[in-house]
């Protein structure tokens, strides 16, 4: 029970994380057609900014500003990059973004080193919240999981509540026809790039001191929201809802459980025989894996994902 | 046999190629030029092998290092498991068996993959990539775990021919001919009924549909004999380096062939061989001189996408063509002006990039934050402003002298290319 409770909250908090890239990286998709290859190195600039900022003058500044800067490095590759890359057709913005994300991760290794930095929890949230059953459940958790519920309310409300937010809506449908009621369409565009690198920003900022802050985390969190946004359904922010916490609950779950099938198959009483690598592979061990067998069974029963449209 | 597979002038070009290709090692006799060769060779077949794919199917993979490792693996495991028992022949036909695991991994994992096409493609790859490489960490008894599977390619006390592929010469023969009966069969599979519908299906799926073709099949037949080349190319580096590890089918391998791919032009059969020798050779020249080698690659690859889509290989289609026209010498002139004010440019980036990085990570033997130190061969001091002023102002001038003359160079390729169309018209 202990274990369940304990997991489910983590399992959350992660998924909520997960679902800030996979809501940026889904809604940049959405609406301009291009898959983001960069979205997880523009987490890893946040994070990185954050670091750089917590150093200077302290976590609290860096929470505002970082997001605000990876942000304005997202409008300007938009601006720059991508419109001049959109002539060549999707591939070619695609491509783009490939080598955007190799790029970031060398400024990286130039400027901060190729080994982890040290971005901590600031001291005042350093500390136990609550104590369930014997287990403590970190006050900086609870923080996480406030951000990450703010910024849903409050991306839920530009979008349905605000003007800008019912011209992008348009947009993502019918630019065109945007385009000749005078909108400046191609800024709208840089807006949500921005935006949806701004809040990629954001997640590093509040998940890279609770994780890890190196090098390597935009490959690591990059190809599991690629999994998240296929198992959602493409261009689907509820599916990519649903999959974060999915995909978030899964991989804390797995971490903790050391059973495997062997011990399975022990439970009902059969004796599996010794020497089968596969069989005595722990859920634990199969931690890393399991989004992307999640995927492929997705892909094989239901090939457009959990609330994706039919494609024509 | 299609006659225009192996028309008259083909088999003249090919049979030039592979004359050079067994001629240059008696040329160049140095150890490093012929690794530096083979190396080239193994790549150049598992980029053409990718470009099957990217090229032809119009199918953006982000996972082809599968194919290669696997292969790459199976011979390795294969080499071992004969050990004593085989010789020189059995060792040169190992490539094959190579090809075998990455074609039966293109029927396993093409299954699932081609179901979609475009950027859902791109993404499924991708993650079945990921999943593949986080297996090959789980099961070290077949993969090795960090250390790799190394091997010996020398098995036996036979000759063949006098051959053992012991010394590096004897293993570049081998690599040549692999390289030169794969590029064949992948050139002749592009003038098959396949062949053209794989690229019916690139430009137009619904049209292909409606004519009566299944679209997905083609893609999925189009994966495994990609996987197929892909496996050969993973199973000669096997022998080559005589050790594979992990890293040959993980994300970046993934990407490296990508990069080579479409740096040397998608669009043309031979491209990715173009991309092949270039990448391999700036890899290991530039990598030789700078750390920051795969950050200029970066910004290459990105220079590449924004201002020739084509590839290498586009540009020198249409220099041929405007000399073909006359029209070539129009344009000299204008290269030639131009090639100052990028060199000044370049000059001044490279400048601030090895500063910032002699002053960052501490190159070779330097502290970070030492103030003297040696940047491309000069002996600078970091904490003074003067090299980084110097570096600064060499590159505004070569910013406002490329924008200058780069102007005057568009207006006036625009203008040839115009009137080469015209010509045509």
């Amino acid at each position: 029970m202990e274990f369940v409770v304990i997991s489910l909250l983590n399992g959350i908090t992660y998924g909520l994380l997960l679902f800030m890239l996979s809501s940026g990286l889904t809604l940049i998709f959405s609406m301009m057609g291009i898959l983001n290859f960069a979205h997880a190195s523009f987490y890893m600039l946040g994070a990185y900014f954050a670091y750089q900022i917590s150093t200077l003058v302290g976590f609290w500044p860096g929470l505002l500003v970082a997001p605000l800067l990876v942000g304005a490095v997202g409008a300007l590759v938009e601006r720059y990059g991508l419109r001049r890359a959109h002539r060549f057709g999707h591939v070619a913005e695609l491509l783009f973004t490939f080598g955007l994300a190799f790029v970031v991760e060398e400024v990286v290794h130039l400027i901060w080193g190729k080994v982890a930095v040290d971005y901590k929890i600031p001291d005042e949230l350093d500390g136990t919240l609550f104590t369930l059953f014997d287990t403590a459940f970190p006050m900086y958790r609870g923080f996480m999981m406030l951000v990450s519920v703010g910024m849903l309310v409050a991306l839920y409300a530009l979008l349905t509540r605000t003007r800008i937010g019912l011209i992008i809506q348009a947009a993502l449908t019918k630019p065109d026809m945007v385009e000749a009621l005078g909108h400046n369409v191609p800024r709208i565009f840089m807006l949500v790039f921005g935006g949806g690198t701004a809040l990629a920003g954001l997640a590093g900022v509040i998940g890279g001191n609770a994780f890890i802050t190196e090098p390597g985390m935009a490959a690591a969190v990059g190809s599991i929201v690629f999994v998240i946004v296929v198992v959602g359904g493409l261009g689907s922010l509820g599916g990519a809802f649903i999959a974060s916490l999915l995909i978030g609950c899964i991989q804390t779950f797995s971490v903790g459980l050391s059973i495997s099938i062997t011990d399975v198959f022990a439970l009902i009483g059969v004796e599996l025989l010794e020497g089968s690598q596969v069989a005595r592979l722990t859920i634990t061990q199969l931690a890393p894996v399991l989004p992307y067998l999640l995927m492929v069974a997705i892909l094989i029963f239901r090939p457009r994902g959990l609330m994706g449209a039919r494609e024509n | 046999m299609n006659s225009a597979i192996f028309s008259r002038s083909r088999l003249a070009l090919w049979g030039g190629c592979l004359a050079l290709a067994f001629a240059l090692p008696l040329v160049l006799k140095s150890g490093f030029i012929i690794s530096l060769l083979c190396q080239i060779g193994i790549m150049a077949v598992f980029s053409l092998s990718y470009n099957m794919l990217l090229g032809q199917t119009g199918l953006l993979s982000f996972g082809h290092a599968v194919y290669y490792g696997l292969g790459a693996f199976a011979t390795m495991h294969l080499l071992n498991a004969i050990g004593k028992g085989g010789g020189p022949l059995t060792t040169a036909l190992l490539p094959f068996v190579g090809g075998l695991a990455g074609l039966a991994a293109g029927i396993v994992l093409g299954y699932v993959t081609t179901r979609k096409a475009g950027t859902t493609f791109a993404m499924i790859t991708l993650g079945i990539g990921e999943m593949v490489a986080a297996c090959s960490l789980m099961f070290p008894g077949i993969f090795g775990g960090e250390g790799g599977v190394s091997g010996n390619r020398v098995v036996g006390k036979e000759t063949l021919l006098g051959f053992t592929w012991g010394p590096q010469v004897e293993m570049y023969g081998l690599i040549v001919l692999w390289a030169f009966a794969c590029t064949i069969a992948m050139f002749a599979l592009t003038q098959t009924p396949l062949g053209r519908m794989a690229n019916a299906v690139r430009d137009n799926p619904e049209r292909a549909e409606f004519v009566g073709y299944d679209t997905e099949r083609v893609r999925f037949l189009m994966v495994i004999l990609s996987g197929f080349f892909a496996g050969v190319a993973g199973g000669l580096s096997a022998l080559n380096y005589e050790i594979v590890t992990a890293e040959t089918l993980n994300a970046h391998t993934s990407g490296v062939v990508l990069l080579i791919a479409f740096v040397g032009g998608i669009g043309f059969f031979y491209g990715p061989i173009i991309g092949a020798i270039l990448v391999t050779v700036m890899q290991i020249v530039i990598g030789g001189m700078t750390h920051a080698w795969l950050l200029y690659f970066g910004l290459f690859f990105l220079f590449m996408v924004l201002v020739a889509p084509g590839g290498i290989a586009s540009l020198i289609v249409v220099q041929r063509a405007l000399w073909q026209a006359g029209l070539l010498g129009r344009m000299l002139p204008h290269y030639a002006a131009t090639a100052l004010p990028v060199l000044i440019l370049l000059a001044g980036l490279v400048g601030l990039i090895e500063l910032g990085y002699a002053l960052l990570t501490g190159d070779a033997g330097v502290g970070a934050g030492d103030t003297a130190t040696k940047v491309l061969g000069m002996q600078l001091q970091l904490g003074t402003p003067g090299p980084w002023l110097t570096a600064l102002a060499v590159t505004g001038i070569g910013i406002v002298l490329t924008r200058w003359i780069g102007g005057r160079l568009r207006s006036e390729w625009n203008a040839t290319l115009a009137t080469l169309h015209g010509d045509k018209a």
